[in-house]
C-alpha cells in the first residue's frame, strides 16, 4: 500500500475547507436541507455527524485492511461499511445514554438519522479509494466531520435571514436554499489552488 | 400521497406532481457530483433506476418475512447488495466511466429516495406494481439530473455527449464545470418547476 503524500495538517484543512464534503462532494445533502431549518438542531447533528465520522472512518479502515483485503472480499465492502456504520451509531447511542444523558437529550434523536447520511460511507469509500494510510483516515474523518458541522451552522444562520427576504413565492423552501448552498460552495472552493487534497 | 396503483396516475405521480427532487431535494446527494458531465449522468441515473426497481421489487415479494423491527436494516442490505452488482457491471462493461463515478455509485446505498420509496410503497403493495414504481420514481429523478447535466456539459465544455455542438468561438463557462453549478442549476429548475406546478394549480 502506498498512501498519497498528504500531510497530516493540509489534509486536515483542505477536508474542513477546500474540499468540504457538503461543498465540494454534496454528500450528506438531505439532512443537511431538513435539519438546517433550525440552529440548534443543526448544532446536534453536526456534533453527532462529526463524532460518528471519526470513529467510523477509523473502523472501516481497520475492517477493510486487515479483514476484507486478507480473505480477498473486497466487494462486499458496501455491505460491510454500511454493517460496521449502522452498528457504530448504535454502540455510540448507547455510551453516550449511558455516560452523559444531558448529552444524550441533545444528540440522541440525531444518532439514527446518521445511518442514512451518504457523508459517512463517502468518507469510508473516499479513503479507501484514495488509499489513506490509517492516521490520515482519521484525520480525514475527523476535517471531514468539521467541516459538515461548520457547512450546517452557516446555512442555518444564513437561512434565518433569508427567510424574511423578499424570495419570490416558488422559489421558496428548497430552491432558495439549494441556491444559497451554491454561494457558499463558491466561498469555500475558492481557496482550492492553496490546498489541492487529491 | 395517493394510494391509486394504476400504472399510469403513478407513472405520472412520480414524473412530476410528486417528484423527490421537486418536492423534498432528497437524495441528491449520491448524484449532483456526477452531473458535469451528460454520459455520467446517463450511467449512474440508469443504475439508480435499476437498484430502486429490484429493491422495491423485492422488498414487496418479501414484505411478510422481514420482520417490522429490523426492516431498515433489511432493506439498507437488499440495496447494498443490489449495489454490489451494479457496480460489478460497469466495473466489467463501462470500465472507464465506473473510475470516473469512483465512490459515488456505492454511495446510491444511502440514496434516500430509494429507502422512502420502498417504505412508502413496495410495504403495503404487490411486487410488479412495486417495481414499476421504483422504476418511474428512478426516472423522474433521471429527468432531474440529465437536465441539469446537459444547461453544465453545454455551458461547461460545449459539448453535449463528448461531441462539440457549440461554435468554437463559444468561451466555455469554467464555473459550470466546478461542484457550485450544480447547485445553482438545480435551484433554478426546483424554482422553475414549483412555478409551472403552482400555475396548474397542483398543490406545491
Amino acid at each position: 500500500m502506498n498512501p498519497p503524500d498528504i500531510t497530516l495538517v493540509p489534509l486536515l484543512f483542505a477536508s474542513i475547507f477546500t474540499s468540504n464534503i457538503l461543498l465540494a462532494n454534496f454528500l450528506g445533502m438531505c439532512s443537511f436541507i431538513s435539519i438546517s431549518k433550525d440552529m440548534q438542531s443543526s448544532n446536534g447533528l453536526g456534533m453527532a455527524v462529526t463524532l460518528v465520522l471519526f470513529l467510523t472512518s477509523g473502523l472501516n479502515w481497520i475492517v477493510y485492511h486487515m479483514v476484507l483485503v486478507p480473505l480477498g472480499l473486497v466487494y462486499l465492502r458496501y455491505i460491510i461499511f454500511i454493517i460496521v456504520i449502522a452498528s457504530m451509531v448504535q454502540i455510540t447511542e448507547m455510551v453516550i445514554d449511558r455516560v452523559s444523558p444531558k448529552l444524550y437529550i441533545t444528540l440522541g434523536i440525531f444518532l439514527p438519522l446518521i445511518t442514512v447520511n451518504c457523508a459517512i460511507l463517502g468518507v469510508s469509500l473516499f479513503m479507501e479509494i484514495r488509499e489513506y494510510s490509517f492516521t490520515q483516515s482519521l484525520v480525514y474523518g475527523l476535517g471531514s466531520g468539521l467541516g459538515w458541522w461548520l457547512a450546517i451552522m452557516l446555512l442555518s444562520a444564513i437561512r434565518k435571514k433569508v427567510e424574511k427576504g423578499p424570495v419570490p413565492a416558488a422559489l421558496k423552501g428548497p430552491g432558495i436554499t439549494v441556491i444559497t448552498i451554491g454561494f457558499m460552495a463558491m466561498a469555500f472552493i475558492g481557496f482550492g489552488g492553496m490546498l489541492p487534497v487529491q | 400521497m395517493s394510494s391509486a396503483a394504476a400504472p399510469g396516475p403513478i407513472l405520472r405521480e412520480n414524473l412530476w406532481t410528486n417528484n423527490p427532487i421537486f418536492m423534498q431535494v432528497l437524495g441528491i446527494c449520491s448524484a449532483l457530483a456526477v452531473t458535469n458531465l451528460l454520459v455520467n449522468t446517463v450511467i449512474m441515473t440508469i443504475a439508480v433506476v435499476a437498484v430502486m426497481g429490484m429493491t422495491n421489487l423485492t422488498v414487496a415479494i418479501m414484505k411478510s418475512l422481514i420482520p417490522r423491527k429490523v426492516r431498515m436494516m433489511v432493506q439498507t442490505l437488499i440495496i447494498a447488495s443490489y449495489v454490489i452488482v451494479v457496480d460489478i457491471i460497469l466495473r466489467a462493461y463501462v470500465p472507464d466511466i465506473s473510475r470516473e463515478l469512483g465512490p459515488y455509485v456505492g454511495l446510491i446505498i444511502t440514496n434516500c429516495i430509494i429507502m422512502g420509496r420502498a417504505e412508502a410503497f413496495a410495504q403495503s403493495n404487490r411486487p410488479l406494481i412495486s417495481m414499476w414504481d421504483g422504476m418511474t420514481s428512478g426516472m423522474g429523478y433521471m429527468g432531474v439530473l440529465l437536465s441539469i447535466a446537459l444547461i453544465r456539459e453545454l455551458l461547461g465544455f460545449g459539448s453535449l455527449f463528448g461531441y462539440q455542438v457549440m461554435p468554437a468561438a463559444f468561451e466555455p463557462w469554467i464555473i459550470m464545470v466546478m461542484p457550485p453549478s450544480a447547485f445553482f442549476v438545480l435551484g433554478i429548475i426546483i424554482w422553475i418547476g414549483k412555478a409551472i406546478m403552482e400555475r396548474e394549480g397542483a398543490p406545491a
